[in-house]
Order: C-alpha cells, then sequence, then structure tokens
C-alpha cells in the first residue's frame, strides 16, 4: 500500500475524516468556512489524480472505471457546495438562525458526510458501504434538523425513520447476496468484495439473489427517492440548510443509485436471475410521472425543486434499466449533468430565499430585475433542468428517450409526455419567480456566482460540446454496465 | 453440527419472533418497553449461542452489545423519557391490536413461505434463521406503521435491527458483522439522544407523529 494510487485514495477519505475532527474542535466561524473550503478542494484534487493513478483493488477499497465518475463529480460538486455554504452560513449566522456552535457541528457533520459519500463510493465490500451508506444518512439527518424549527424536526424525523427502514431492508439484500456468494467463492470477506462478486455471479443461486435484489432495489431505492419510496425527500430538502439541499440532490442519491448499479451488475452477470431492468424501469418512470404532475402543486420553491429532482433521478433509474451502451451512456450523462445543474439551482434558490425572507413562491416575483444576477442564474439553471437545448440535459434527455424508443416506444412515449408535463411546470413557476414586478425585499444579495456559474457553464457547455476524451470514457464505462 | 446445536439456536430465533408479537400487543408504554428489553436479551442469547457453535469470538461483541446497549442503556434512557414526558400509559394504534396480530401471522406465514423454498441451498442453520429474521424484520416494520407514537416506533425500528442481527449472524462466516452491529448501535444511540435532545414534547406537547404532520407548510 506505498504506490502513489494508494496513498491517493486513503487521502480521499483521510482528508474528509481530518477536517471532520478538526473543524468539530475549532470555535472560529470564519476559519472554518475556510478550512471546509480547503479540504473539500484537496479531496478534489486527489480524486482527480485517480484518474491517472489507478491503485490495485484491496479487499476493502476499489478504484474501478464505474466509480471513478461518480468520485469525481462528487468531489467536485462537494467542493463548489463548501464555497457557497461560506457565505450562506455567513448570512445564517448574522441574522440569527444558526448559533456558533451549531455552526461548528455544521462544519464538521459536512466533511463526516463527505467522507461517508466517498467511502460508500470507493469501498469494495458490499457490508462497508452499507455502513458508509448509513453514515452519510445519519449526517445528512442531523444537518437537515439543524434548524430545530418544528417543521425542520418533522423533516428530519420522517427522513431519519424512512430511511432507517431503507438501509434496514438494505442490509438484509446484502445479507442475502453475501449468503448467494458464500457457496460459491467461500466464506470470508471475498465474499463480500465487489470485484470477487462480479467476477463470479454467473454461478450464484439465482433465487437468492432474485430475493437480495428486491430487498437493495428497495432499500436503496428509498434513498435514491425513487416513487413511492420518496415520501423524506421533500420535506428534507425544504427544512434543512441550502448546502445541504445541493448536496443530497446532486450527491447523496448519486451515491444510493451507485449502489443499486452495483448490485444491477451482478444480477445481469446471471444468466439464470430475475432480469433487474424492467423493476428499474417500472419505478424510474412512475417516479418521473408523479413527480411531474406534483410539479404543479408546489407553493415552496425547494420543494418544487426538491420534487424535480425525484423527477430526474426517474430518469437516470429508467436510463440505467433499459440497458445496453446507449442508454447507459445517457444516464451517466444526464446524473452527471443533473447534478451539477441542480446544486447550481440549489446554490440561487438558497441566495434568493435568504434575500427575500421566504421560500413561499407566491412572494417571490421579478427576480430578474431585483436581482438580476440570481434571478438570471435561476432562469438559466431552470432552463437547462427542464431540458430545453442548448443545454446539456437536453442532448441527455433525447439520448435516453431515442435510445428506448428503438426498444419499448410506448414508455419512451410515455417518458417524453411526463418530461413535457414536468417542463411546463417549471417554466409556469419561473415566469412568476423571475418576471413582472419585483415583490419583497430587494436588497442586494451577498452571494457567491462563482459556483453557481461554473456548474451552469460546464451544463451549457456539455450541451454545445462534448470533450471527446469524456464521451470516450463515458462509453467505455456504459459498455462495462451492460 | 449436531442436532442439539441446531435446535437450540432455533429455539432462540423462534423465540425472538415470539418476543416480536408480544411487542405488537403491548398497550402500555412501559410495558413495550420492558418487553423490547427481553427482545434484545433473546436477541444476544442467540447470538452468543452462534458464537459457540460457529466457533467466531468475534461474534460475542455483537452479543455483548446487544445485552448491554439495547437490553439495558436503550430501556433504561426509554423509561427515563417516557416518565420525563409523562406518556407512560399512552399508546394510540392506528389499527386495532386484534387486526394487527392477524396481520402479523400472515406476514410470518409469508416471510416462511418466501424463505425456505429460495435458501434451500444455504444450509440447515441459516435457512430457518433466515425465515425467523424476516418475520422478526416484517413484525418490526408492521409495527412502525401500525403505531403513532414516536417513542414506539423507535422500538419497531430496533426489533427490525434486531431481526437483521440474527440474520447477519445466521450467515455463517459473515464478515463484519460486529462492525455493522456498533454501526447500528451507533444510530439506534443517536436516535434516542435525537428524542431527548429535541425534546419534542417541548415543542409539540406530545410525541404523536400525527400532530408533528400539522406542521407541515404544505399537504402533499
Amino acid at each position: 500500500m506505498s504506490d502513489p494510487g494508494s496513498l491517493v485514495l486513503i487521502a480521499i477519505l483521510a482528508i474528509p475524516a481530518a477536517a471532520a475532527a478538526v473543524l468539530a474542535l475549532l470555535p472560529d466561524d470564519r476559519t472554518s468556512a475556510w478550512i471546509n473550503a480547503l479540504a473539500s478542494f484537496l479531496t478534489l484534487a486527489c480524486a482527480a489524480v485517480l484518474l491517472v493513478e489507478r491503485p490495485a483493488p484491496g479487499p476493502f477499497l476499489i478504484v474501478d472505471d464505474l466509480n471513478v465518475v461518480f468520485i469525481v463529480l462528487s468531489t467536485f460538486v462537494a467542493f463548489t457546495t463548501s464555497v457557497f455554504s461560506g457565505t450562506y452560513i455567513a448570512h445564517e449566522l448574522e441574522v440569527g438562525k444558526l448559533t456558533p456552535t451549531y455552526l461548528r457541528f455544521y462544519h464538521a457533520m459536512y466533511q463526516t458526510l463527505m467522507f461517508g459519500m466517498n467511502l460508500a463510493l470507493l469501498s469494495n465490500n458490499v457490508g462497508l458501504m452499507w455502513v458508509a451508506v448509513e453514515l452519510s444518512t445519519l449526517t445528512t439527518v442531523l444537518m437537515v434538523g439543524i434548524y430545530r424549527t418544528p417543521a425542520a424536526l418533522e423533516a428530519a424525523w420522517k427522513y431519519f425513520l424512512l430511511g432507517s427502514v431503507g438501509i434496514a431492508l438494505a442490509l438484509f439484500g446484502t445479507i442475502l447476496v453475501y449468503l448467494a456468494a458464500r457457496s460459491v467463492v467461500g466464506e470470508g470477506l471475498d465474499a463480500m468484495a465487489w470485484s470477487v462478486l462480479a467476477d463470479n455471479a454467473a454461478a450464484f443461486d439465482p433465487a437468492l439473489l432474485n430475493l437480495s435484489f428486491v430487498f437493495l432495489l428497495l432499500g436503496y431505492g428509498t434513498k435514491v427517492g425513487l416513487v413511492p419510496l420518496h415520501a423524506w425527500l421533500p420535506d428534507a430538502h425544504a427544512e434543512g440548510p441550502t448546502p445541504i439541499s445541493a448536496v443530497l440532490s446532486g450527491l447523496l442519491l448519486n451515491v444510493a443509485l451507485f449502489a443499486v448499479l452495483r448490485f444491477k451488475t451482478i444480477m445481469s452477470a446471471n444468466p439464470a436471475a430475475l432480469a433487474p431492468g424492467p423493476l428499474m424501469v417500472s419505478l424510474g418512470l412512475l417516479s418521473v410521472v408523479f413527480a411531474a404532475f406534483m410539479l404543479y402543486r408546489r407553493q415552496d420553491i425547494k420543494r418544487l425543486f426538491a420534487y424535480s429532482s425525484i423527477e430526474h433521478m426517474g430518469i437516470i433509474t429508467f436510463a440505467f434499466g433499459m440497458g445496453g451502451p446507449l442508454a447507459n451512456f445517457a444516464g451517466l450523462l444526464h446524473m452527471t449533468l443533473h447534478s451539477l445543474t441542480k446544486s447550481a439551482i440549489f446554490f440561487c434558490v438558497g441566495h434568493i430565499a435568504q434575500v427575500k425572507g421566504t421560500q413561499q413562491m407566491s412572494e417571490i416575483r421579478g427576480l430578474t430585475v431585483s436581482h438580476p444576477v440570481l434571478g438570471w442564474g435561476l432562469v438559466l439553471g431552470v432552463v437547462a433542468i427542464a431540458g430545453l437545448p442548448p443545454t446539456g440535459i437536453f442532448m441527455s434527455e433525447f439520448l435516453v428517450i431515442t435510445s428506448s424508443f428503438a426498444r419499448q416506444p410506448v414508455l419512451a412515449l410515455i417518458l417524453g409526455l411526463a418530461l413535457l408535463v414536468g417542463f411546463g411546470a417549471l417554466l409556469l413557476r419561473l415566469n412568476g419567480l423571475a418576471f413582472g414586478a419585483p415583490q419583497g425585499s430587494s436588497e442586494p444579495a451577498k452571494a457567491s456566482f462563482v459556483p453557481v456559474a461554473a456548474h451552469l457553464g460546464l451544463v451549457l457547455c456539455a450541451g454545445v460540446w462534448l470533450p471527446p476524451a469524456l464521451v470516450a470514457w463515458f462509453q467505455h464505462v456504459a459498455r462495462l454496465l451492460s | 453440527m449436531d442436532r442439539l446445536a441446531l435446535d437450540v439456536a432455533h429455539l432462540f430465533a423462534g423465540s425472538l419472533v415470539l418476543v416480536s408479537f408480544m411487542l405488537l400487543y403491548q398497550d402500555r408504554m412501559t410495558g413495550l418497553i420492558n418487553t423490547f428489553a427481553m427482545h434484545a436479551l433473546v436477541v444476544s442469547f442467540s447470538v452468543a449461542w452462534q458464537a459457540y457453535i460457529q466457533l467466531a469470538p468475534h461474534l460475542y461483541i455483537t452479543a455483548a452489545i446487544a445485552l448491554g446497549v439495547k437490553a439495558v442503556v436503550i430501556p433504561f434512557a426509554l423509561h427515563r423519557i417516557v416518565v420525563r414526558l409523562g406518556i407512560h400509559r399512552t399508546i394510540e394504534p392506528v389499527v386495532g391490536i386484534g387486526q394487527t396480530m392477524l396481520a402479523g401471522i400472515g406476514l410470518v406465514a409469508l416471510s416462511i413461505m418466501v424463505m425456505l423454498p429460495i435458501t434451500a441451498q444455504a444450509g440447515t442453520l441459516a435457512r430457518e434463521d433466515l425465515a425467523f429474521a424476516l418475520s422478526v424484520i416484517l413484525l418490526g416494520l408492521l409495527m412502525m406503521v401500525s403505531r403513532r407514537n414516536a417513542v414506539s416506533q423507535v422500538i419497531g425500528f430496533m426489533s427490525i435491527e434486531n431481526g437483521l442481527i440474527l440474520a447477519a449472524t445466521g450467515a455463517k462466516g459473515m464478515p463484519l458483522v460486529v462492525e455493522i452491529s456498533v454501526a447500528f448501535s451507533i444510530l439506534i444511540a443517536l436516535i434516542v439522544i435525537g428524542i431527548f435532545l429535541f425534546r419534542i414534547r417541548e415543542r409539540f406537547e406530545t410525541v404523536d407523529i400525527y400532530v408533528l404532520h400539522q406542521h407541515r407548510g404544505e399537504q402533499p
């Protein structure tokens, strides 16, 4: 474990863990926001090294083509969110919504969450991954409830109960996977290692695998926010601090989806086992349709975008469920772009809610007049998330639909219609929020625009020109998945 | 593995299902907490027995955690919370006890019918244990949905967790069982601390989840 790759691998986990310890002890809030951003940046730098230096898989940690995509995306969004969080939290402190003690806790939890997510992505062991997902669930529960208002407590409690039941089901599924592997691989750590499981999956008992996948899909699917297991998601997004909403939507949902994908590859490697695709396609489609209609009835701006996250996680699950190189490619691309766009939207929404002092959409009007930068940032973000060309999401949604048209025209049609319905709701809301006569406070916002600009710039760029290296890389991963 | 060892293992696993049923019909908070302590006690015996017959000494740690944390510390803390909040008499089931018990019987039948055919190759020990474990998990879920009270929901969740520990120890040679049980204990400790620290009572005058729903900003 002394080659540079392994050291970097350890660093990706050690930096957030050490930063969490430091931040928990450090009383000064100004420096702690800086340390938070610095630690996130260092983690991102280490993750970028993994693109070129790849350590050999160990018994607990692994870097392969699939999780590199996730880890780089995850650390990038974590870094930009930590920059946004600095200005956001400074405002919360000013208006007294958070005390310095809670702030210390907040920063420590932020880094603990990063540790949990990175560990979940890098683990080569189904049990370890489960523990890591549990850790990240717990930290987000604590952060959702940090304002301690009745609504925040309810949201945290609901998230907690549903999340715990979800991970409990996932653990039962994990135990069943171990049992299926044990008779082939033998007892011990090997029977829980991804690399070993994926290679030997063809010989596993199909009945056990089938049952385990049902539990795993329901368990981790709760964390993905798939309908009908989504009840916690809007509340958790709406009541917690906005940086956490950005991280939840942009990263944590992906981590849970990553877990489902890992198990899906095991399932598909076994010819006698149930095909996992149809299950994922139906849950995904249900989520898209449900969320698209629910978008119309939202009054709270953060809930609106939380439902939009359910919709997009549905699209991604649908794409991966469809399978095949093209649909997988579209799913990966959509996941990346959704993370970037949705967190950029939450950055804007966070500042908007702070300036206006409310999350009710009826009380926010004319943002492009009163706060041109924030307003247009939101417009761009919503246009991107609604899937209008020339943004990247248009392209990925287009790919998802066209690739499934060839095989399941009816499903593709339903998906397309649901997307249109959701599109209408978003533009309707956007019109009220961004244009017209300004309403509410119009004092200038102390906002950090760099993260928003960076994310939206990338999304726009992806719509116009995708670097060939990225395309080749995603195509390679997509082939591995299918 | 000799017959007696298996029989004793099944005895413990079966008693766990029985205690799960007892949890379902408790109508007083004190009784519920005491029954849960019994649940944890049975699971710790079961794990200790597995440690003994599988010659897996690390499982004794899991057994000790189950005994120390879940059978002693948590019930003690819950008793204190219940007395502080003054809710030791009231458990409001969403559906009647009779229907809940019937549903519970159905769930046990379901889990046996699902697990036994599937696990035919998994070895006798794992086979029955898994069927019992799934029953305990489903009964715990049933308890969580059939009770409104926050403390009873937590107890339902902890009984699910006991079922999972039973399943994990029944899967012979499974690595990381101790780590997973430690992670679970942290989770549970946090829930209990959460109820206590957030003092739901202070803010809502109740720990009834039904009342919590009224604080939502908008209805779905």
